[in-house]
């Protein structure tokens, strides 16, 4: 069949521009959404109160700050921590496997939330014996254990996306390697790695993002991180609208790495679209 | 007050715990149980709405999962449960002035969680939905079934044998994001633990307890969706 054939196929007639109900419903809930927008953008100004921005927006850049070092801090270390436990994971022997296995379902299977009390409040229960090995100073700031806490949490989440895209690559890569007198280090470094981090990039991205989300429940055990701010705030002056600049903020926040992530996987994969 | 053993701390009864803990487990498994069904439909049509060929039904459907999987949880549940009075008193009172309002922290905590639920599972019926193939609808329609009639009764029910691992995740989040609402005084587990740990001092005893109770939970739920795995499984098989 030729080109000039396949073109004089006839085409379905064009859809009909008319108002079917997915549309009207598409319009209706569009239009609640733009209602709402103008509803909060009303409400922010016809409650604005220099006052109350003179004072607490210092205090939100300030929070901001500790919400930003709290993450990346914590990704930082839970980075480090990840590779040992990544290490047994993937270990043939039963007993390290076994003990990864523990510590990522732990570290997976309960609420951070729980997890921050365990470390927050529940370590005071062992002040003395802190205290006698010369730790106490670092468990006694609600920072520091939002960190400890932030850290463990996320070398669990860490290690499984690590174990998936190094799992990811072929057995064959690393036989090849080894063919060639590679040695299992340089096979990492110069073979497996470079192809996983391509898989684990989105999955790095969506933890960054779930990290940032969730250190506002730092504000809970006292830290005055973004949300901690705000919290106070709202509870000297009572004001709503504390909770919806922070709401604005963090959602700003999460998209700018959101589309971040997106436009970095985009570079590197380039090589792989056609 | 003499010191008491912790067996007697976690028995059950006046004396122990256990039995405050154990209600609060309760709560949160009804406040999980009552957050998935509504937390399913509006995912399903959120999800339902991305795929349309409608390009305002789907603009609308991003900016709902855009919004509630970019807000922390907890902001999110601040914003309704602070937020939800102001409003509901602001339109009562154009009816019924010097009418007060309170949000209870379960209905609150049941709507952020669906909320929040739902724009996770959109994200997974909508795989679900993409590996559907479109055969399926034209075959729906060449017997002479209406859209609502295809999707109900062919599409949904490969839909959800697919997105139903996926689901599990979100239905594990649900149960881990439910130890939130312990911030606006619900009393579930996490919060009856809290109470426990401030009474009695033994603090770190008292968050293993509830840390232990979420772990219990989900081992549970991963065997129960292993049994409906199977038995979905074996069905298609025949």
């Amino acid at each position: 069949m030729s080109v000039s054939q396949a073109i004089d196929v006839d085409r379905p007639p064009p859809q009909a521009r008319g108002w079917p109900r997915a549309r009207i419903i598409g319009y209706l809930l569009v239009g609640f959404w733009i209602a709402f927008g103008f509803g909060i953008i009303a409400y922010l100004i016809g409650a604005w109160n220099g006052a109350f921005f003179a004072r607490y927006a210092p205090a939100y850049l300030q929070g901001l700050g500790t919400t930003l070092a709290l993450v990346v801090i914590s990704m930082i270390l839970g980075a480090i921590l990840s590779l040992p436990v990544t290490y047994c994971r993937m270990s043939r022997s039963r007993f390290l496997s076994g003990l990864a296995y523990c510590y990522v379902y732990f570290f997976r299977g309960t609420p951070l939330l729980v997890q921050v009390y365990l470390i927050y409040y529940g370590l005071g229960s062992f002040r003395v014996q802190l205290e006698s090995v010369g730790l106490w100073w670092f468990f006694r700031e609600a920072f520091n254990c939002g960190v400890f806490a932030f850290a463990l949490n996320t070398a669990a989440y860490q290690a499984e996306i690590l174990r998936g895209a190094i799992e990811s690559v072929p057995r064959g890569q690393w036989e090849g390697a080894a063919s060639l007198g590679l040695h299992k280090l340089q096979t990492l470094r110069k073979v497996v790695l470079p192809q996983a981090i391509i898989v684990a990039l989105r999955p790095y991205g969506n933890e960054l993002v779930l990290m940032i989300k969730a250190s506002a429940i730092v504000a809970i055990i006292t830290v005055y991180d973004l949300m901690g701010n705000a919290k106070l705030a709202y509870a000297k002056s009572f004001d709503f609208q504390a909770y919806v600049w922070v709401a604005i903020v963090y959602l700003v926040m999460v998209e700018i790495l959101r589309h971040g992530v997106e436009w970095i996987e985009r570079r590197i994969t380039i090589h792989l679209h056609r | 007050m003499p010191a008491q053993s912790i067996w007697t701390l976690l028995s059950w009864g006046p004396d122990g715990w256990s039995d405050d803990i154990a209600y609060g487990a309760l709560v949160t498994i009804s406040l999980a149980l009552a957050t998935l069904p509504i937390g399913l439909t509006i995912g399903f049509f959120v999800a339902w709405a991305k795929q349309s060929e409608e390009p305002s039904l789907r603009l609308a459907a991003n900016i709902y999962t855009t919004v509630f999987r970019g807000l922390p949880e907890l902001v999110t549940l601040f914003l309704f449960f602070f937020g939800m009075p102001i409003l509901l008193q602001y339109v009562i009172r154009l009816f019924k002035p010097e009418a007060t309002i309170d949000v209870d922290s379960f209905i609150a905590g049941m709507i952020v969680l669906s909320l929040i639920f739902s724009s996770y599972s959109s994200e997974v019926f909508l795989s679900a939905f993409r590996a559907i193939p479109k055969g399926q609808y034209e075959g729906g329609y060449a017997i002479g079934l209406s859209k609502w009639q295809t999707m109900r009764k062919i599409i949904l029910p490969q839909l959800l044998r697919i997105a139903f691992p996926g689901l599990e995740n979100c239905w594990l989040s649900l149960l881990k994001d439910t130890a939130l609402v312990s911030v606006v005084n619900l009393a579930e587990t996490l919060r009856n633990a809290g109470v426990a740990a401030r009474v009695t001092k033994h603090a770190f005893l008292f968050y293993s307890f509830a840390a232990l109770v979420f772990l219990a939970l989900a081992i549970l739920s991963s065997i129960a969706t292993g049994f409906i795995l199977r038995s979905l499984g074996r069905r298609e098989a025949r």
